[in-house]
């Protein structure tokens, strides 16, 4: 078997808040296949996005290891991580989390700047095309629906063509229809450019289908089965 | 009813504290203290020459005549009139030490002097004793400045026209200097009978003579006046008592307080940007509890009133707090005060100066605070569901902009009141408003240059990030541009109209004025004079006239003051020339010169632009008094007068026959080399002692020195305004705080590293700057043309270090305030912060 693409030994997470130290994640251990779907579901707080934030490296593990594409996280700094996910990572939020400041093309451009793509913009248009927002490319944030900015945050995530891309409930603000599209966008990207996918959702219909789901429960793995 | 709802309202919403209310806070406070301290100090000295007047003024009362001595009727009615009385002659003369020599300000006295304060001399002793000298010579005290600058020493002699003086001691004070005025040379105090065989002092020469007056304790000031003018009429006597006993100085610290004052008020102008920024932020994080408060039924009204109790409460603890610190910091600092300062000052909590301060800020604080506050009638109770201000309007409704305008024009009223110049406020208002509104328009223009300037910046994600955020929908620009811009632009007016006249006065003169002036040139020594002046080859020039000195009394036979009103020709005494033919390079615009040899009535040539701003025509008639007596001439001519090279100017020109037998003396400029000067400068001085020559150079740097002290205090000013900008900006930077979080929040999770959103962060804070330093410098610029091209009439070049200095403060300025708010951004884990969004 080739080695995982996401692993994570034994990882911790504990959060400090006015109520004192948390801990939210307990010794998860946990390996992810190059090009497999993984669906994270979970009752509310049981960890789930804490998960995907660690396995993003935008959370620093504070036990345990956590690796992707053969490299520790847990051993790599701000900015290093910053630089991993650059070239290896796309995420997609449940509040989309647009630059407000920017419009949705220069959104869906800005990974493909930092990333030095002379081409930046001409390949976030077809992005932009692909999820069916090309005429929306110089609004702004505040001026699309949530369906369509959630579109563009795809197009964003999808636009590096990452190894591994990872979705915060995706649809958590979209009434179902819009939802229903979203989905369909994410795993089409996914499909045709061959990522990794790593789902969190409340929605078993959505973790079905997926490759494999695992549950969440108070911060630990409480089942791990293959999608039916 | 609704009031009462919403003080309850209000009360409960204080109970958030201060919180998003600091930079409110600081801006009211700053503001409001600018303007209570400049007003306290300015009551503190204005209370300190009333309580010295007469310590200032050398005396209850004091009588001064031009060119002459009392004579022995006017002697005999002062000493009837005072219990003692002082005599001081006033002149200019040449101090000599071998080669080398000293412009100094004489001041002749008698044995009573002084009659009120003492003078300090070192080593300490009497002034008496000092003037009576040693080894048969009479004694002198002079200013160490002028000792040092002649190589001169306690214990050794020098001359005064041909008398030699023992200098016994360094006059370290005198009472009545501020009363004298400005003087060209450093001063010399001796016996007026230690004079006697000098060759100063003569019919012709060119001195005043002062009496200080000790009048009875019954004696009424007003009274005295009255009898004094009445007995002396048509004398030229000038009279001054205690109750201003430093008439010019007052004047100038009210004038430069009036100024300083109407510098605060654009530093509140800028406070008042902060206030408006403040309050808008803080409502905007309201908007959920507004539409609460709306979906429960409150009525808009309701809402506003709440809001605006609360505000109020805020402003009247912001101005509170400025009026302490504006009115305490004077008496805090009262000693440091008033060592530094070379006049007397009591230092006090002062009402007056605090009311004005009070209306200022509370005015201030309505006007800033009314557009916000307008807008939460606009928050409907839908925005509990979906963002409904979306699209609200710009402008609030009408009642509120016309509130809005006619506060304007009582804070603009009420500065005319305290102010009492009517021009100098308009044009400071005007200004202001106008500044705000081209950086109005300035921001806007920047935000919308940046949005144009998103594509050339693609490829470049730190830059095209900066851009972004300023030309995006969250306005970042307006509150940067408008605090810092408007501060920079009054500390780029201040630079450039100093600079300017600086230029005029010791870069551009030297090069068209003359060398010297001599004065007091006997009519038997002009042909000596004239003689070695006129076949010196490095001379290139010279000009010489008669002159005598003289006060216009009426114009057409009425008091010239109500002809004239304040203008500089009718205040105070003139100079006036007498020729027979028309002289060298003179230009008559209007009417005719006299013939040559025309013995007829007197008659006058007077200065075109002058008579014209006095309203004078040909044929009017003009009452001159010369050394006490009346002479009454018509204006025959008008004629060209350029003042503004140095060189040698009369407002008015009488007929040789008119005045040729009064006593005077000629007054001549020469234009030589400068490696000529000191030559032309001794043989002068060796062979006439008594001509006193005044280098233009030496008097330029005079007139630098006291501008550096108006320009100081200026800039103080506008480093109030410059530091209420930066509160300003500060006050954005933190608002700005948590969106550039979040935005960098993002940038990492997309792969930003830090010092790429760092680098970001410093352009985007550094173009604004830079922006905004461009606009206050253009801004800054067309004011200082302004000022120069009408007020002071002189040519107008920018100053460029200044400029370049205004435009790298900008930069500097919004770097430190923004990057000093970037360290949180940076350092916040991406999933915190975007946890918190969800």
């Amino acid at each position: 078997m080739s080695e995982p693409v996401l692993s994570l030994s034994n990882a911790e997470l504990s959060l400090s808040g006015n109520a004192g130290l948390v801990k939210i994640l307990h010794g998860i251990t946990l390996d992810v296949q190059s090009g497999e779907s993984l669906g994270l579901i979970g009752p509310s707080g049981s960890g789930k996005s804490s998960l995907l934030m660690l396995m993003g490296g935008l959370e620093q593990a504070t036990g345990g290891k956590v690796t992707a594409l053969g490299q520790d996280l847990t051993a790599m700094s701000e900015d290093q991580l910053a630089r991993f996910r650059r070239e290896h990572m796309g995420v997609v939020f449940q509040s989309f989390h647009l630059i407000p400041t920017m419009t949705a093309l220069e959104n869906v451009a800005t990974p493909l700047e930092l990333a030095g793509k002379t081409d930046a913009f001409d390949r976030a248009m077809e992005e932009l095309q692909a999820v069916g927002l090309e005429s929306r490319a110089d609004h702004y944030p505040s001026q699309m629906s949530g369906g369509e900015q959630q579109r563009v945050a795809l197009a964003r995530a999808s636009a590096p063509r990452p190894d591994i891309l990872l979705a915060d409930e995706p649809t958590g603000n979209l009434d179902g229809s819009n939802g229903a599209a979203i989905i369909d966008l994410l795993f089409g990207l996914r499909d045709r450019h061959g990522a990794t996918l790593v789902l969190v959702t409340h929605a078993n219909d959505l973790a079905s289908r997926c490759d494999r789901v695992v549950r969440l429960r108070d911060g630990r793995i409480d089942l791990q089965e293959a999608a039916a | 009813m609704s009031l009462s709802i919403a003080a309850r309202f209000a009360r409960r919403e204080l109970r958030g504290g201060l919180r998003g209310f600091r930079i409110f806070l600081a801006c009211l406070t700053l503001g409001v203290a600018a303007i209570a301290g400049v007003g306290s100090i300015r009551a503190g000295i204005e209370a300190g020459l009333t309580r010295e007047g007469a310590a200032l003024l050398g005396g209850d009362a004091e009588m001064e005549f031009t060119y002459r001595f009392a004579s022995d009727d006017e002697r005999a009615w002062i000493a009837k009139t005072a219990d003692r009385v002082s005599e001081v002659a006033d002149f200019r003369s040449m101090a000599v030490v071998g080669d080398e020599r000293g412009l100094t300000q004489v001041k002749a006295v008698d044995d009573v002097y002084p009659l009120v304060g003492q003078v300090v001399l070192s080593p300490d002793m009497p002034l008496a004793q000092a003037l009576d000298g040693e080894n048969s010579l009479p004694g002198a005290v002079m200013e160490r400045v002028l000792i040092d600058r002649m190589g001169l020493q306690v214990g050794r002699t020098f001359k005064l026209g041909t008398q030699e003086f023992y200098l016994s001691a360094v006059l370290l004070r005198e009472p009545d200097s501020a009363a004298s005025g400005f003087g060209l040379g450093p001063r010399t105090i001796v016996r007026t009978t230690a004079l006697e065989n000098s060759g100063l002092l003569v019919p012709g020469s060119l001195y005043e003579t002062k009496y200080r007056l000790d009048l009875p304790d019954t004696a009424d000031l007003e009274a005295t006046k009255a009898a004094a003018l009445e007995a002396f009429e048509n004398k030229g006597v000038r009279w001054r008592d205690s109750r201003n006993g430093a008439p010019g100085i007052a004047t100038f610290v009210e004038r430069l307080g009036a100024f300083l004052v109407l510098v605060g008020l654009s530093g509140l102008a800028v406070g008042g940007v902060g206030v408006s920024a403040a309050v808008r932020a803080y409502l905007a994080g309201k908007t959920g509890v507004i539409a609460t408060l709306r979906s429960l039924g409150a009525e808009r009204r309701v809402i506003f009133q709440t809001y605006f109790l609360q505000i109020g409460a805020l402003s009247l603890l912001g101005v509170c707090m400025g009026l302490i610190l504006g009115g305490g910091v004077p008496v805090l600092l009262a000693p440091i005060l008033t060592a530094q300062l070379p006049v007397p000052a009591v230092f006090s909590f002062y009402p007056e100066p605090l009311f004005e301060a009070a209306v200022y800020g509370l005015l201030t604080a309505l006007i800033f605070t009314l557009w916000p506050l307008a807008r939460t009638g606009e928050v409907r109770a839908a925005t509990l569901f979906r963002d409904a201000m979306a699209g609200a309007k710009a402008l609030p409704p009408l009642p509120y902009v016309l509130v809005t305008l006619a506060l304007v024009g009582v804070l603009i009223g009420v500065a005319i009141l305290f102010s009492g110049t009517l021009e100098l406020t308009l044009w400071t208002a005007g200004g202001i408003i106008a500044a705000l509104a081209v950086l109005t328009l300035a921001a806007f223009g920047i935000r919308r240059l940046s949005r144009r300037m998103r594509k050339a910046t693609r490829g470049r994600p730190a830059l095209r990030w900066a851009v972004a955020a300023i030309g995006g929908t969250r306005d970042e620009a307006t509150p940067v541009v408008l605090s810092l811009g408007l501060g920079l632009a009054v500390l780029a007016a201040v630079g450039q109209i100093d600079g300017n006249l600086r230029q005029t006065i010791s870069g551009n003169l030297p090069d068209v004025a003359p060398s010297y002036f001599f004065v007091d040139i006997q009519r038997d020594q002009m042909p000596g004079f004239l003689d070695r002046v006129e076949n010196d080859p490095q001379v290139s020039r010279v000009q010489s006239a008669p002159m005598l000195r003289g006060v216009v009394a009426r114009i057409n036979d009425i008091p010239a003051d109500q002809v004239a009103g304040d203008h500089w020709v009718v205040r105070g005494d003139r100079g006036i020339t007498y020729a027979g033919a028309l002289p060298e390079n003179t230009t008559i615009t209007a009417g005719e010169w006299w013939p040559e040899d025309y013995a007829g009535p007197p008659q006058i040539s007077f200065a075109r632009e002058e008579a014209a701003e006095i309203g004078l025509s040909l044929g009017d008639t003009i009452t001159l008094n010369i050394l006490g007596r009346d002479i009454t001439g018509t204006i025959t001519s008008f004629r060209e007068v350029d003042f503004s090279t140095a060189g040698m100017g009369f407002v008015m020109a009488v007929n040789e026959n008119a005045l040729k037998g009064a006593p005077h003396s000629f007054i001549a400029t020469v234009y030589a080399e400068e490696e000529a000067e000191a030559a032309i400068l001794r043989d002068l001085a060796n062979k006439y002692p008594n001509i006193t020559a005044i280098r233009v150079r030496d008097a330029i740097d005079r007139v630098s020195v006291m501008l550096n002290g108006i320009a100081s205090a200026t800039s103080w000013g506008a480093a109030a305004t410059l530091l209420t900008g930066f509160l300003v900006l500060i006050g954005a930077a933190a608002a700005g705080e948590q969106a550039r979080s979040y935005e960098a929040a993002i940038l990492k999770t997309l792969g930003a590293s830090r010092g790429r959103i760092l680098s970001s962060f410093a352009l985007r804070a550094a173009l604004l700057g830079a922006g905004a330093g461009l606009v206050a410098l253009a801004a800054g610029i067309t004011g200082g043309w302004a000022v120069s091209h009408f007020v002071m009439e002189t040519d107008f070049t920018v100053i460029w270090p200044s400029a370049l200095g205004i435009v790298s403060g900008g930069v500097i300025a919004t770097l430190l305030a923004g990057l000093g708010f970037a360290r949180r951004s940076l350092s916040t884990r991406p999933a915190q912060e975007l946890r918190a969004r969800e």
